[in-house]
């Protein structure tokens, strides 16, 4: 047989087929099919085929997370709207207000599994690639489809990669690494493609951090991005799976209820890789050494320079937070740059988990106390207004540096105002200075 | 299929929060007021101004960004025959022809539409005209065909779940 990408592998998978070309057009049957405060608009959709019941219940998955608590009586009916559906149609994956971010809340549920499909009605759903999965943003016309049909048709995209060796320098992130390719290759570099990281850099790499990537792929125009599935994944799944006691992976080996380790071990063996002598698109190298500490400037993600190009600019919001970087890690680093100071006066630092779990393993340690002790906001585990909706829009002319993934003209509410974009020690280092500037510089 | 109006010329990354600001998804869902905000960000003059069958001519990527489908209905719902790009981001790209709304990725004529100027569309002959020319565009496959011809996804699978 043809040597085979992730994307190939993973898209017969789901179709149900040996094999399958780049190019060909599929019907796919996702494991999991996301949406979030859309879904009330999505089920107005779903009425329209006159359907009873869901054709797939418990592949479904639903988190009250971008507009939370409600704001609004418009929003607040939208999520009653929802919590009856899930009521009346026997979702059993359903995340209310507060849990915190659909990715990082179905990441942590371990609703996906290496080698899983996933679509979700949200562009970031490309998150899902950095446990070995394919995760693929739709619209709602296609999640109304899917819980009608359970499936949707899809194209087998070319794929992309990119390799990353060695580990990256200190302060340097993640989040700069993904910046930097989205900069050198620009917001359309990987245009429908799937990305594949490859690398000692992305094996290196904290589970966390590894998060960051096909989460910021969509900003690339990705349709995917893939991490492959290693034991830190699977020490990790094992976990969530064991805290949770969720037996779901007995579908998995066609065994009722096989211990988790066991079904575990097999689902990675069974996950996806690609193969050694796959076909690319092209293939793009990365020394870790060589990167610095990046910012997106505004409007657009791939205006790239390195922090020192616009150290100095003044800001008037620092924003931690996002399913980008607003996990505990992060959390970790903004507050060894701020404890024991203050947020600069003219400024509003707002810190808001990615999930509750995240709260509860911040105040654990102590990083809560830490914000609070500065001067900071602390959020509702959620999107807050990473887009706009409510809890942090920003004024007319005000500059916000944020640790979320997209910085468009008006995404956080306003449109005359600008969005740098940043690793979370950045921003909080520039709420603790008032200006953007080196974490490093930030005097004891 | 024959779509013929005037070309509302953008540039490059045109994105969904131009397109339709994310502040309105959840709480905006009438058909003519999404109409109303269309562009509001990018070109304010647009919505007041569009006429049914007039075509949106973008750059490279347009439609970046969410996943949020009324950046397509919202041009829908104004009557926009076509989008017409260098290329254009895959989520909007399904959203357009998941909602009846051609989307056509076709670099020569992208560039050589001039802003306003009258643009002829032909889905059987897969060639767009404008006043430097006619331009040929790949055909889509037929299936996707089926979907923008059933005037979108839902009306395709409406048909579907009815015939057993
Ligand atoms: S945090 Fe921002 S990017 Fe992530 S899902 Fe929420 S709105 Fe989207």
């Amino acid at each position: 047989m043809m040597p085979q990408t992730f994307a190939q592998k993973a898209l017969a998978r789901a179709a149900g087929l040996d094999f399958v070309e780049v190019g060909q057009v599929v019907d796919a049957r996702p494991d999991i099919v996301l949406s979030h405060d859309n879904t009330a608009a999505i089920r107005r959709i779903w009425r329209e085929f006159g359907q009873e019941r869901v054709a797939i219940p418990d592949r479904i998955a639903i988190t009250l997370d971008h507009a939370v608590p409600a704001p609004t009586t418009k929003h607040a009916q939208n999520h009653a709207e929802i919590r009856q559906f899930v009521q009346e149609q026997g979702i059993r994956h359903f995340f209310e207000v507060g849990r915190g971010i659909c990715h990082q809340v179905l990441s942590e549920e371990a609703l996906v599994l290496p080698g899983q499909v996933i679509l979700g009605a949200d562009s970031h759903t490309t998150h899902f690639g950095w446990l070995g999965a394919f995760g693929a943003g739709i619209g709602r016309s296609e999640v109304a489809t899917l819980w009608a049909t359970g499936e949707l048709w899809l194209r087998v995209p070319e794929s992309m990669k990119i390799v990353l060796d060695g580990e990256l320098p200190p302060g340097v992130t993640a989040k700069d690494f993904a910046l930097r390719v989205i900069g050198d290759l620009g917001a359309d570099g990987g245009l429908y493609m799937s990305v594949e990281f490859h690398g000692s850099g992305i094996a290196a790499m904290s589970l966390e951090s590894r998060m960051v990537l096909p989460n910021m792929m969509a900003e690339f125009g990705a349709k995917n991005a893939w991490i492959g599935a290693d034991e830190k994944t699977v020490a990790y799944l094992e976990r969530r799976l064991g805290d949770y006691g969720i037996k779901r992976l007995g579908d998995a080996g066609g065994n009722a209820n096989p211990p988790i380790s066991q079904s575990l071990n097999l689902s990675i063996s069974q996950s996806l890789f690609p193969d050694p002598d796959a076909s690319y698109a092209s293939e793009h190298h990365y020394r870790a050494a060589d990167l610095e500490t990046y910012i997106a400037c505004p409007h657009s993600v791939d205006k790239v320079v390195p922090l020192s190009a616009v150290a100095g600019t003044r800001v008037q919001q620092a924003f931690l937070g996002t399913c980008t970087n607003g996990r505990l890690e992060d959390l970790a680093a903004a507050a060894e740059v701020i404890r024991g100071k203050r947020v600069a006066p003219g400024v509003r630092f707002l810190v808001i988990p990615a999930s509750s779990e995240v709260l509860k393993a911040a105040l654990a340690q102590g990083y809560i106390q830490d914000f609070v002790e500065a001067g900071a906001v602390i959020g509702v585990p959620g999107c807050g207004p990473c887009m706009g909706n409510h809890m942090g829009i920003p004024a007319p002319g005000e500059v916000i540096i944020s640790s979320a993934n997209r910085n468009f003209r008006g995404r956080m509410g306003t449109a005359d105002s600008e969005i740098y974009l940043a690793n979370p020690a950045v921003v909080a280092a520039a709420a603790v200075a008032g200006v953007i500037v080196d974490p490093r510089e930030i005097g004891e | 299929m024959h779509i013929t109006g005037r070309a509302w010329k953008y540039g490059d990354n045109v994105n969904t929060d131009v397109i339709f600001p994310g502040k309105y998804t959840y709480t905006i869902t009438e058909r003519a007021e999404i109409a109303r905000h269309a562009l509001e960000d990018l070109d304010p003059t647009f919505a007041a101004a569009v006429q049914p069958g007039d075509v949106i001519v973008g750059g490279r990527n347009f439609g970046c960004g969410s996943s949020r489908e009324q950046a397509a209905t919202c041009l829908v719902y104004n009557g926009v025959g076509a989008v017409i790009a260098e290329s254009i981001s895959r989520i909007f790209y399904r959203n357009a022809l998941n909602n009846g709304l051609l989307a056509i990725v076709c670099p020569a004529a992208a560039q050589a539409i001039q802003q306003g100027e009258r643009v002829a569309i032909d889905t059987e002959r897969h060639v767009i005209a404008c006043a430097a020319g006619e331009f040929a565009f790949p055909p889509l496959s037929a299936s996707v065909m089926g979907i923008v011809a059933a005037g979108g996804l839902v009306e395709y699978v409406k048909a579907r779940l009815a015939t057993p």
